[in-house]
């Protein structure tokens, strides 16, 4: 199972741009999709997968005591496939059948038709309950797998949330991290104005987690919160990441509430990928 | 409770959920079995398999989301989770978990919902699954099982954590009459044909199974001879049992403990409709909730019982 890939902080800033220029290339192909949310989450999937976190095979991808990542936000679809291809479970070159009639990249994932994926997401606040039963499993096994799950920040408005967080609090499930991708915007509007989360870490803290608070576009940061996460005993924890929602691209980035489900038209792409930096 | 028998002496059994919960307990030795309750496992009977094996059950509290998405990632382990509730909590809250979660990737996850009905009685409409058959079996790839029994239910607990793929078992909470002995055999998907007879078909599953018992042997001393099928599978639908039932009586009378629309009268209806058009009628709840009051009143007053059976009968046979 790979332990590291890299620590070197320049290939994992290369690899960013890898990531951020394949899923404004697929969501564009596709004519639809959510580049932005998918956008926000690089640096941190950057990290888990390629920064010497998450320990996977793509060889074999279920082997049970590989460490789970579930992309609980599963319209970042776009964005978990991209670092699915990266680390090798497909060719690269399929992300551009992204959302076509028959490819296994569907809108949301689909964990029986791709392997990588390990839960089937798309209905919102349901990936952290997915992810205790995961926890739990390791734990009656005697496995030494951890857990990590993301959500988004407007997502994080569902009831369910809150319940796998009392309950992942209350039975100290510490094979468990949060990895909360938090652009700060949901379809409509800013997740302030909508339903605020504050004061969060006081919140998440409440329910028996400890939690830590990072840029979560700081690959230096995001590796520091994965090391402390991973030596947390007792607790499960929480990495509240503070994202920009399409980090990367003006467009995006200048009025999120615009962009929510929507790819970059074909005609701003270039400037898109220039403004990324993008690898060719 | 006596259902309304009156002609026929079933020996008084057990609850389903205590059969359901017996057998579990019974089960347990094997490791992949992991219980997740919704602080009722006193009314489940789930505590049986607590109290033998603590560290494979968890109470996650009243938190039926949650207790469904836990139940798919130990599935998605490799566990065999099953989680269980009142029918109406299970299904109704978590629907959307158990849609998301559980059906559309096929998470071998067994859900089993007791109080179901309204045979619970006293704590009312509020309380009682009357649309839970028409929720489960909406969902692709989903078996729904409705035991008539104590020993049926032991023997469908049993045949639930065999088969693989998500499962739906409907349990109730009042004591039920004996029709089968332990050992009987029971397979998923298979209607048991309990008496047989040309002139009509019953076909029942749950607490209506006795009660069409008790019909057959009142349309008997007419001169009435009914076939009574114990279709405790709604899903899949033994269609092969209902085709024979369609050629070989002359009308079919499908009796159930559930709203009319999208239970075990529609299910049989769409095979008989294409298979070989046939005299039909229904015993159901209909298109209403009901009131609380003593279970054997409820039932008296919503139109479950072996006389309303015996008139849905008379109706399918005048034409």
């Amino acid at each position: 199972m790979l332990e590291a890939r890299t620590e070197d902080p320049a290939e994992l800033e290369t690899i960013t741009r890898r990531l951020r220029r394949d899923i404004v290339t697929a969501t564009t192909k596709a004519g639809s999709g959510h580049p932005s949310t998918s956008l926000s989450m690089v640096e941190l999937v950057t990290v888990l997968y390629f920064g010497g976190v998450l320990r996977y095979d793509p060889q074999d991808p279920h082997n049970r005591e590989r460490d789970r990542f579930i992309l609980s936000k599963g319209h970042g679809s776009p964005g978990l496939y991209a670092v699915l291809a990266e680390a090798g479970y497909f060719p690269v070159e399929e992300l551009m059948t992204l959302r076509q009639l028959g490819s296994p990249l569907e809108g949301h994932p689909n964990m029986n038709r791709l392997a990588g994926v390990e839960a089937s997401t798309g209905s919102l606040g349901q990936g952290l309950s997915i992810g205790i039963g995961h926890a739990l499993a390791a734990r009656i096994d005697g496995l030494g797998f951890r857990v990590y799950v993301m959500t988004g920040d407007g997502e994080t408005e569902e009831g369910q949330i809150w319940e796998a967080l009392m309950f992942a609090g209350n039975r100290g499930v510490d094979n468990l991290t949060w990895i909360l991708d938090r652009n700060s915007y949901q379809q409509t509007d800013s997740v302030d104005h909508v339903e605020s989360l504050d004061p969060l870490e006081e919140k998440v803290r409440a329910f028996g987690w400890e939690v830590r608070a990072i840029d979560g576009h700081s690959l230096q940061e995001v590796a520091g919160a994965f090391e402390w996460a991973r030596g947390v005993r007792g607790k499960p924890q929480a990495i509240l990441a503070h994202t920009i929602k399409g980090k990367g691209v003006s467009l995006l980035e200048a009025e999120p509430w615009k962009w929510h489900g929507k790819p970059i038209p074909p005609a701003d792409e270039a400037k898109a990928l220039e403004e990324i930096g993008a690898p060719s | 409770m006596s259902f309304g028998l009156t002609r026929i002496d079933l020996e008084e059994g057990a609850p389903t959920r205590e059969a359901f919960g017996e057998a579990l307990a019974e089960m347990g030795g094997d490791e992949r079995i992991v219980v997740i309750d919704g602080d009722v496992n006193n009314s489940t009977f789930t505590i049986h398999f607590k109290e033998k094996y603590p560290n494979r059950f968890f109470n996650v509290g009243i938190a039926e989301s949650n207790m469904v998405g836990i139940a798919a990632g130990l599935a998605g382990a490799g566990k065999i989770p099953v989680a269980s509730s009142f029918s109406v909590f299970l299904l109704a809250n978590a629907f959307d978990q158990i849609r998301m979660s559980v059906a559309f990737p096929n998470q071998n996850v067994k859900l089993v919902g007791t109080h179901a009905g309204i045979s619970i009685g006293e704590d009312g409409p509020s309380q009682m699954a009357i649309e839970d058959l028409a929720l489960a079996c909406s969902l692709p790839g989903f078996t729904v099982i409705v035991p008539a029994d104590a020993p049926s239910t032991a023997a469908a607990t049993k045949a639930m954590i065999e088969r693989d793929g998500p499962t739906y078992v409907r349990c109730g909470r009042p004591k039920v009459p004996l029709i089968y002995s332990d050992g009987d055999p029971f397979h998923i998907g298979q209607a048991n044909c309990i008496r047989d007879g040309d002139d009509v078909t019953i076909i029942a599953n749950g607490i209506m199974v006795a009660m069409a018992l008790d019909a057959a042997e009142g349309l008997a001393q007419e001169g009435i001879v009914a076939r009574v099928l114990d279709m405790h599978t709604v899903k899949p639908i033994d269609t092969e049992a209902i085709e024979r039932a369609a050629n070989e009586t002359r009308a079919i009378v499908v009796a159930e403990e559930h709203l009319a629309y999208g239970g075990l009268g529609a299910t049989v209806a769409a095979v008989v409709s294409e298979k070989k058009p046939t005299r039909m009628a229904y015993v159901n709840i209909g298109d209403t909730y009901a009131t609380s009051g003593k279970a054997d009143e409820v039932l008296v007053q919503y139109g479950l019982t072996p006389g309303a059976i015996e008139d849905a009968v008379q109706r399918a046979l005048k034409d």
